[in-house]
């Protein structure tokens, strides 16, 4: 299936232009983009451009190394691989519940992993675009401009990052692939010490992450008809949900609604993803393109993330973040929450909400609890299969692994947050490929509005690089009345979903 | 970290195959990031739209090598950057992703592009706008001569801040036993 302006007719005939690589973004991706002689834009593509190969060469390795070893997919978010690998090996032990000192420790520790990847995401990276404008001088627009510039914004900012690093260094032994979570549980609570630590800054940062929404709204309120224009498509949303329609990013069931937010399905076991979601090949990423199967490939792609997750949840469970969701919801007739630039927006209501969820946490006693792992009398039977699902910082991670009697893994497959959102970034490319380029002569500034539409996304091009040998060499045999009698391929791959 | 109006040391910054770990332990310098700020300025950096890397006093580069772009941005950095620096266990010695060394490169893609059961479609990504892969992950210096290593995964904040203010000050980076690690 094709999108319109995914392929040109006569790519040889056009002119081509690249930004490679995307800047201001984790990992590496570029955007091509073909053009007419008149300057109009033919063809457009986000391509993800490297690879790894973590799903084949854990293949043989015992089960109880995963969640250390696929957290190296990605180092801003290895936490969210470090919980889904332990989740979906909960399951294969049979630790269907955990007891509540880990329970709470591992929703503890993804709090602070939202909350340092939002506030790295949005001041580090993309603050420079909305503070300084889409155009502006290039060698101003970064992380360096703002501190001179906004300096306040820029310290808080810095501040909040390091409060959510020290949450999961504190709970994961350090700050970026630690080793807290284990199959069943965890490795350590956190001590009267270390959470005193915590509790010192705490108000502090729910304060300055209160701050951060309010600035992501100011922004968009000085520009709002641009931003609600900007890169806007309509789309389907999927996430995770709690039993009580609650935002939940650790655990819960598939919720999916439609453009017109009519539910598609609600609160479904995730354990059977793959009857939901199937995945399109196109020859020119090495990132599929999810959709959901009941749709098809052409109407059922979807976006992820906080943009899904705060407008398809009922509430959210902490107080402050939930007074502004609703203003999220009601501003300007609810038009932000459908437009692309809404993400920031959205994202800083989810800071606010994981600052406050540490806060709660942290009067929790069962943190200080000694129950760490779930004992085996109280485990059920083993399972070969195991799938761990989690709302990353950028939206739903899928983990499944299969694991056999000798405690080796023999299949591994993991659909990322990023991968989920591919259809919608490509979508957005060329919405504003439409609406600033066709037909001008590009610069620096038009050619930067493509990467803001990216970085909305707020994409982790590391984690979607975790597949190996997704670039072949492909070799192949031609009879002399041109039919193929032979291919070789070399190359090596991931594992599938069919295995598991 | 002390003398002031001397012209600022130019740094760049980039991850090959790596997972931006190693960025991140820098950026866990934290508040002392406006103090580096003070004596140093970024060229290409993930955290600049700089795109290709100028002459530059320092280059750090995160994760190996594993396919043709990997390369070509390396030699850019040998090229332009006075003192080359490996940062992180997959600059040093190619990392976790190397552990696909082993492995034949098999048709195993004909599983996960054509016979896998959740595709929809089956079609193996051949666009010559994606870089070609290497038969296996290097470390930098099977490439290009290195002029510093640090191993860790990731270094720690302290011991990046270490090298550098170290690197700052004209002083060979000493970077003792509680600062180097491997894990």
């Amino acid at each position: 299936m094709t999108f319109d302006l995914e392929t040109a007719p006569h790519p040889e005939t056009l002119r081509r232009v690249a930004i490679d690589p995307i800047s201001r973004v984790e990992g590496h991706g570029k955007v091509t983009l073909l053009l007419d002689e008149d300057d109009h834009v033919q063809q457009v593509r986000l391509h993800i451009v490297e690879f790894r190969g973590f799903e084949k060469f854990i293949q043989g390795r015992p089960y109880w190394e995963v969640p250390v070893m696929v957290q190296r997919l990605c180092g801003i978010c290895p936490v969210s691989h470090h919980l889904a690998a332990s989740k979906a090996l909960d399951q294969i032990i049979g630790a269907h519940h955990l007891t509540p000192t880990a329970d709470k420790l591992r929703r503890l520790m993804h709090y602070g992993q939202i909350l340092q990847s939002h506030a790295l995401h949005f001041f580090h990276l993309s603050s420079p675009d909305l503070l300084f404008g889409f155009s502006s001088d290039v060698a101003k627009r970064n992380i360096v401009g703002v501190a001179a510039a906004y300096p306040e914004v820029a310290r808080q900012g810095v501040l909040l990052r390091k409060y959510g690093q020290e949450v999961i260094r504190h709970t994961a032994g350090k700050r970026v692939h630690g080793t807290g979570s284990v199959p069943g549980g965890v490795n350590k609570n956190l001590s009267l010490a270390e959470r005193d630590e915590l509790l010192k800054d705490i108000y502090q940062i729910i304060g300055w992450a209160r701050g951060a929404v309010h600035l992501a709204r100011q922004l968009f309120e000085q520009n709002l008809a641009e931003y609600n224009a900007f890169g806007r498509f309509r789309a389907h949303t999927l996430s995770l949900i709690r039993a009580d329609g609650a935002m939940d990013l650790y655990h819960g069931g598939l919720r999916a609604r439609d453009m017109d937010g009519k539910t598609i399905f609600d609160h479904l076991d995730y354990n059977h993803y793959w009857e939901q979601i199937s995945e399109e090949v196109k020859p020119w990423s090495y990132m599929k393109f999810p959709f959901l199967r009941s749709l098809g490939p052409e109407t059922g792609w979807y976006r992820v993330g906080p943009l899904a997750r705060v407008t398809q949840c009922d509430f959210i469970s902490t107080p402050l973040a939930d007074r502004e969701r609703q203003d999220f919801l009601a501003f300007d007739a609810g038009n932000p929450a459908g437009s692309t630039l809404g993400y920031h927006w959205a994202r800083m209501i989810e800071m606010l909400h994981a600052a406050e969820g540490i806060k709660e946490l942290l009067h929790d006693a069962d943190l200080q609890g000694d129950d760490l792992v779930v004992a085996e009398k109280d485990r059920g039977e083993r399972q070969e299969r195991g799938i761990g699902m989690i709302e990353a910082p950028r939206g739903t991670l899928i983990h499944h692994y299969r694991v056999d009697e000798n405690d080796q893994v023999v299949r591994a497959n993991l659909i990322v947050s990023t991968t989920h959102n591919n259809q919608a970034m490509n979508e957005a490319v060329r919405q504003v490929a439409r609406q600033y380029l066709d037909g001008r002569k590009l610069t620096e500034g038009l050619l930067n509005h493509i990467e803001v539409a990216v970085r909305c996304f707020d994409p982790c091009l590391s984690c979607a690089t975790h597949a190996l040998g997704k670039m072949p060499l492909q070799v192949e045999l031609i009879d002399a009345e041109g039919k193929q009698i032979d291919q070789l391929v070399r190359g090596v791959c991931d594992a599938a979903a069919t295995c598991c | 970290m002390s003398t002031q109006q001397k012209p600022k040391i130019r740094v760049a910054t980039t991850s090959l195959a790596g997972c931006f770990g190693c960025h991140m332990s820098l950026l866990d310098i934290d508040e002392r990031l406006f103090t580096l700020l003070e004596h140093v300025e970024f060229d290409r950096t993930p955290l600049t739209d700089i795109k290709h890397c100028g002459p530059c006093d320092v280059g750090l580069v995160e994760g190996g090598i594993c396919n043709a772009e990997n390369v070509h941005v390396l030699r850019e950095f040998r090229k332009n950057c006075k003192v080359l620096v490996a940062v992180g266990a997959c600059a040093v010695t190619g990392g976790l992703p190397a552990q696909r060394n082993h492995l034949s490169l098999a048709d195993c893609l004909q599983e996960v592009y054509v016979t896998e059961i959740s595709l929809h479609n089956g079609m193996i990504p051949n666009d010559p706008e994606l870089p070609l892969p290497l038969d296996k992950v290097h470390p930098l210096h099977e490439v290009v001569k290195v002029d510093y290593f640090i191993p860790g995964c990731p270094p720690s904040a302290d011991t990046l801040w270490k090298f550098l203010t170290d690197l700052l000050a004209g002083r060979t980076p000493k970077l003792g036993v509680e600062l180097t690690r491997y894990d």
